[in-house]
């Protein structure tokens, strides 16, 4: 059937066409002969064909350009009274006498365009009479293209202001009338058209129909190019004429799509003046009409207008055009109840992207149309459509990427109430988006109330939300999503130091509940934050004694100790054995002894217990002899505790190198060189023997090994690097001694130093495994001879020294 | 000539959220021939970043990375210098000159780079230079006050190696030169 209808199409087409040829060569001959009485005649046979009922729009209008393009030429015959004879005024009657009403209001209209241009008498009446005469044609496609073609003849003959056919009694109003009459009578066809041809084939029908809207919304056009179509007129006439038209035609097609002309033929300001009149005709569309759609572009083209020049600004707010937006897009919502959740949403986007262009000062603008939200998303379940989930993005990424200030954001009331409604994945996102804003615009969160609602906001990353399990997460998503908290952290900061004690009390709560995956992200970021807070209390005196300070670092430390206790839970000892450090560091810093022992307390049990790895213990334990060096603060007995206990931990590692490496550097604690400094000669050189011991053990293993191992080659490699890492730990003992020796410790006497050189020399004369030229002895032989060079005091003591 | 990028202690996220943008925007790929880098960086993110810069990168462990393959020292011959790198928490007092020019003898390198103090330095040491680029970042530190965020550029050519400190001061990136020339070519032969 259908393959058959398109045939026949083509064929009445290419028939049409031809008669249209045909009829058009004995026109031109006519033409040529200057025969009016021909001319009329075939030209009338010509536009006979355009009589056809057989052809789809798109194929009438083929035909009808090829007629349209016959007309021109008659129209320059018309036009030149030499070449008939007939005045233009008996020419008009003449026209009249054409047997079919088709062809006659055809060659009526042409003659109108010449008749118009001769002056002779009022366009109005002319054009009048044209647009009434017309109505004789009621068949829509048929009708349509006639009136199109007045349109068209009569464009330039407008009776605009500043136009040459001014004058008399025409005025602009006649030519608006004109236009929206003829607008009227178009719109009527095209609405009927619908009703033309078989119901089963509606659907066709409405395509082939929508095909020529554009010859409807061609008066739009043409109006708006009127130059005296003024505000005022455009107000007081235009509009509301077109409108009515609109509304009335009770089609859904129309409206949605003369809608859409309106808003983009007419200029910018027009619409903003007339804004409560167009928005009001909204309600009144069908239902079925995509107002949304429309409000939408509205919208955008109301922010364009907005964004190109500030000066018009003023205007918008004389309008009051959010008020009037606002409360039509919920007129609209609420008259169209079965409006899916992203088309309200869609609205909101716009409604709300017009706001931050227009408004951006208007916060409580924002955080009404976020409200509004709100209100049509209650009751309702977390989003589950994508599309809406990503209009609801959308929405709150607006006022992220208006305001430089990201906190800004965070006084919206109802921002974290439409964030609720996203599915947790998406406030995860969300939450992500907040905050590479806020790292972006490098924002400052400076109170203890803006760190609530921000973490209130990006919840879904800090804890565990509903529904959420644990092997759901991505491990690597999960670590990038707390790595971003932990920078965030640090964006957190206000100089006045009792406010940001209680925003580090407020975030401490937050990340708190985290849970132990979480801590040993966000609590490092936490305990400098508050470290940096003690430091500058500690550059502001510190303590008053007797007087009740709000802000103390006593009371920062004791909510430091707790924050740590917190990852035993995770457990992440390394880790928290660091930061005890740190705070005992710290204490030191502001002379509190009691509270600088107490971390070193929970370092030392956290070594003892927690921490097994021997790779690690190495680790720890240079942290803690490297913080203890550093300490002041600790009085004799303390200290001894301390030392002691670091001493012990050294000597009971697991490899004998480490062991040796970690009491040599022990001697440091009974040796500081600070003013007051601590200066056990005794004790540094009991270290050193000690280490020396080590050493020695170290090497006797690897002789007893060697010894045994025999002609078993596999073992020479590994014994080489036992001996060798041996001699080089006697080496490393042996440039501790003169470190000390050149401080000035009498108890490192020449004679041990002396003895470890040649216990060394000996020893890689005797031993064949060993490389005769050992870089690290030569340099340190080397830097006794520099000492020894340079005299003075220091090389007075070298110089007994023989290498 | 070779251009080589020293830096470390950034601590990201523990510490700082960022290198500042001031020095990523002087940082770009293709200028530098290779990355030395003495630990603390702390987050893989880091080290991803810096990879992007050059691709010859040479890490050492700070007490903070999570990374278990980063080893405690590292040497590198770069032209006719050799360079010593470790990240000197192990090197006990802190930042003491003496014990960091112990460890230079020990690893027998021209140019011994570390940090853990924050603070940056550069001494010429017994025919040798010890450097310390400070933190990157400009990281909260234990044992530095008000640290500046500073990295170190090595311009290595032939005998002659140009050490440029660049530090951001208020906001300002401010830099610092200092000339080292090695004195003969072979000072590490034995006796």
């Amino acid at each position: 059937m259908i393959p058959d209808g398109i045939e026949d199409d083509d064929k009445w087409l290419a028939e049409g066409i031809a008669a249209i040829r045909l009829q058009a060569f004995y026109l031109h001959r006519a033409l040529d002969a200057n025969n009016l009485r021909e001319a009329l005649k075939y030209s009338a046979q010509m536009l006979s064909e355009l009589r056809t009922s057989k052809l789809s729009p798109h194929k009438y209008y083929e035909l009808y350009m090829r007629a349209f393009d016959e007309l021109k030429s008659l129209e320059m015959f018309f036009k030149d009274e030499s070449r008939h004879g007939v005045s233009i005024v008996d020419l008009y009657e003449l026209v009249q006498h054409a047997g079919n009403i088709l062809p006659r209001l055809y060659l009526l209209c042409t003659v109108g365009s010449v008749y118009i241009n001769s002056k002779e008498v009022p366009a109005k009446d002319v054009l009048k009479d044209l647009v009434e005469m017309c109505r004789g044609v009621q068949h829509p496609i048929r009708g349509l293209f006639l009136r199109s073609y007045l349109s068209q003849v009569s464009r330039d003959k407008l009776t605009d202001i500043g136009s040459h056919y001014e004058g008399g009694d025409d005025n602009v109003m006649d030519a608006v009338d004109f236009v929206l009459q003829n607008f009227t009578e178009m719109n009527k066809l095209w609405v009927r058209m619908q009703h033309q041809g078989p119901h089963q084939m509606k659907e066709k029908l409405e395509k082939e129909r929508n095909e020529l809207r554009d010859l409807v919304g061609k008066n739009l056009h043409v109006l708006s190019q009127i130059e005296g179509v003024d505000l005022e007129m455009y107000k007081d006439t235009v509009l509301p004429r077109v409108l009515e038209q609109v509304v009335d035609c009770k089609d859904d097609l129309a409206q949605y799509y003369l809608m859409e002309c309106i808003i983009q033929v007419f200029p910018d300001d027009y619409h903003l003046q007339t804004l409560e009149t167009l928005l009001n005709a909204c309600p009144q569309l069908q239902p079925t009409v995509d107002t949304k759609t429309v409000l939408s572009q509205l919208m955008g083209r109301l922010s364009n207008y907005a964004a190109s020049n500030v000066d018009v600004l003023p205007e918008f707010l004389q309008v009051e055009a959010f008020t009037k937006l606002s409360s039509a897009i919920g007129r609209v919502i609420e008259a169209q109840a079965d409006m899916s959740i992203v088309g309200a949403l869609t609205l909101y986007v716009s409604l709300l992207t017009f706001t931050l262009r227009v408004h951006p000062d208007r916060l409580d603008y924002v955080d009404q149309v976020l409200g509004a939200c709100v209100k049509k998303l209650s009751g309702k379940p977390k989003l589950q459509d994508n599309r809406a989930t990503k209009q609801v993005v959308a929405l709150l990424s607006a006022p992220l990427e208006k305001y430089n200030d990201t906190v800004t954001a965070l006084t919206l009331s109802n921002y974290p109430r439409v964030m609720d409604y996203l599915d947790n994945g998406t406030n995860k996102v969300m939450a992500m988006v907040i905050i590479e804003s806020i790292m972006k615009n490098n924002s400052c969160i400076s109170t203890a109330d803006k760190v609530e609602v921000l973490f209130e906001l990006i919840k879904g990353l800090i804890k565990d939300l509903d529904g959420t399990s644990v092997d759901e997460l991505d491990k690597e998503d999960f670590e990038d999503e707390q790595n971003a908290v932990a920078r965030l952290i640090h964006m957190l900061y206000n100089d006045d130091p009792e406010e940001m004690l209680k925003m580090i009390r407020t975030l401490r709560k937050h990340i708190m509940s985290g849970g132990p995956r979480r801590l040993r992200f966000t609590i490092p970021p936490l305990v400098f934050s508050a470290l940096r807070l003690v430091r500058q209390l500690q550059g502001q005196g510190g303590d008053v004694a007797g007087e009740e300070v709000p802000t103390t670092p006593k009371k920062i430390f004791q909510l430091l100790n707790q924050t740590i206790e917190a990852l035993s839970y995770v457990p992440s000892p390394e880790l928290a054995l660091r930061l005890y450090l740190q705070c005992a560091e710290a204490a030191n810093d502001c002379d509190l002894e009691p509270i600088a022992y107490e971390f070193f307390t929970e370092a030392f049990v956290l070594y003892e217990e927690e921490i097994a790895d021997s790779k690690a213990q190495v680790t720890a334990l240079h942290l803690i002899i490297g913080t203890l060096q550093r300490m002041h603060v600790f009085g004799v007995e303390n200290r001894d505790t301390l030392t002691h206990k670091a001493t012990g931990y050294s000597a009971k590692l697991l490899k004998k190198p480490d062991q040796c490496r970690a009491v040599y550097a022990c001697s440091h604690l009974f040796w500081v060189d600070d003013q007051d400094g601590i200066r056990d000669g005794e004790r540094v050189l009991l270290c050193l023997k000690r280490a020396l011991r080590i050493a020695n053990a170290a090497q006797q293993m690897a002789s007893v090994a060697r010894g045994s191992s025999g002609p078993v080659t596999l073992f020479v490699e590994i014994l080489n690097k036992s001996v060798q890492l041996s001699l080089h730990l006697i080496e490393v003992t042996l440039i501790r001694y003169l470190y000390f020796f050149e401080k000035g410790n009498i108890n490192i006497v020449n004679a041990a130093i002396q003895g470890l050189v040649e216990l060394i020399t000996n020893e890689l004369q005797s031993d064949s495994t060993t490389p005769t030229s050992d870089p690290f002895f030569s340099s340190t032989l080397r830097y006794i001879q520099f000492q020894k060079q340079k005299g003075g005091v220091l090389g007075e003591k070298f110089a007994s020294i023989k290498v | 000539m070779v251009l080589v990028l020293a830096l470390g202690d950034l601590h990201v996220p523990h510490r700082a959220p960022d290198l500042p943008a001031k020095f990523k925007s002087m940082l770009v790929p293709g200028k530098i021939q290779h990355i030395i880098c003495t630990g603390n960086l702390c987050i893989k993110e880091v080290h991803d970043y810096l990879k992007t810069l050059c691709p010859d990168l040479h890490i050492t462990r700070g007490e903070y990375d999570e990374e278990t393959r980063y080893p405690e020292t590292k040497t590198l011959t770069i032209g006719q210098f050799k360079l010593g790198l470790c990240h000197g928490h192990q090197v006990i007092p802190w930042g003491d000159l003496d014990s960091l020019a112990m460890l230079q003898r020990q690893l027998d390198v021209d140019i011994l780079v570390t940090g853990h103090t924050h603070q940056f330095t550069a001494y010429k040491h017994e025919g040798g230079v010890v450097i310390n680029p400070g933190s990157a970042t400009g990281a909260y530190s234990s044992i530095t006050y008000d640290v500046n965020p500073s990295f170190v550029l090595m311009d290595i050519d032939g005998l002659r190696v140009v050490v440029y400190v660049y530090e951001l001061i208020d906001g300002e990136v401010k830099v610092d030169k200092i000339d080292f020339k090695k004195t003969t070519t072979n000072t590490h032969s034995a006796h």
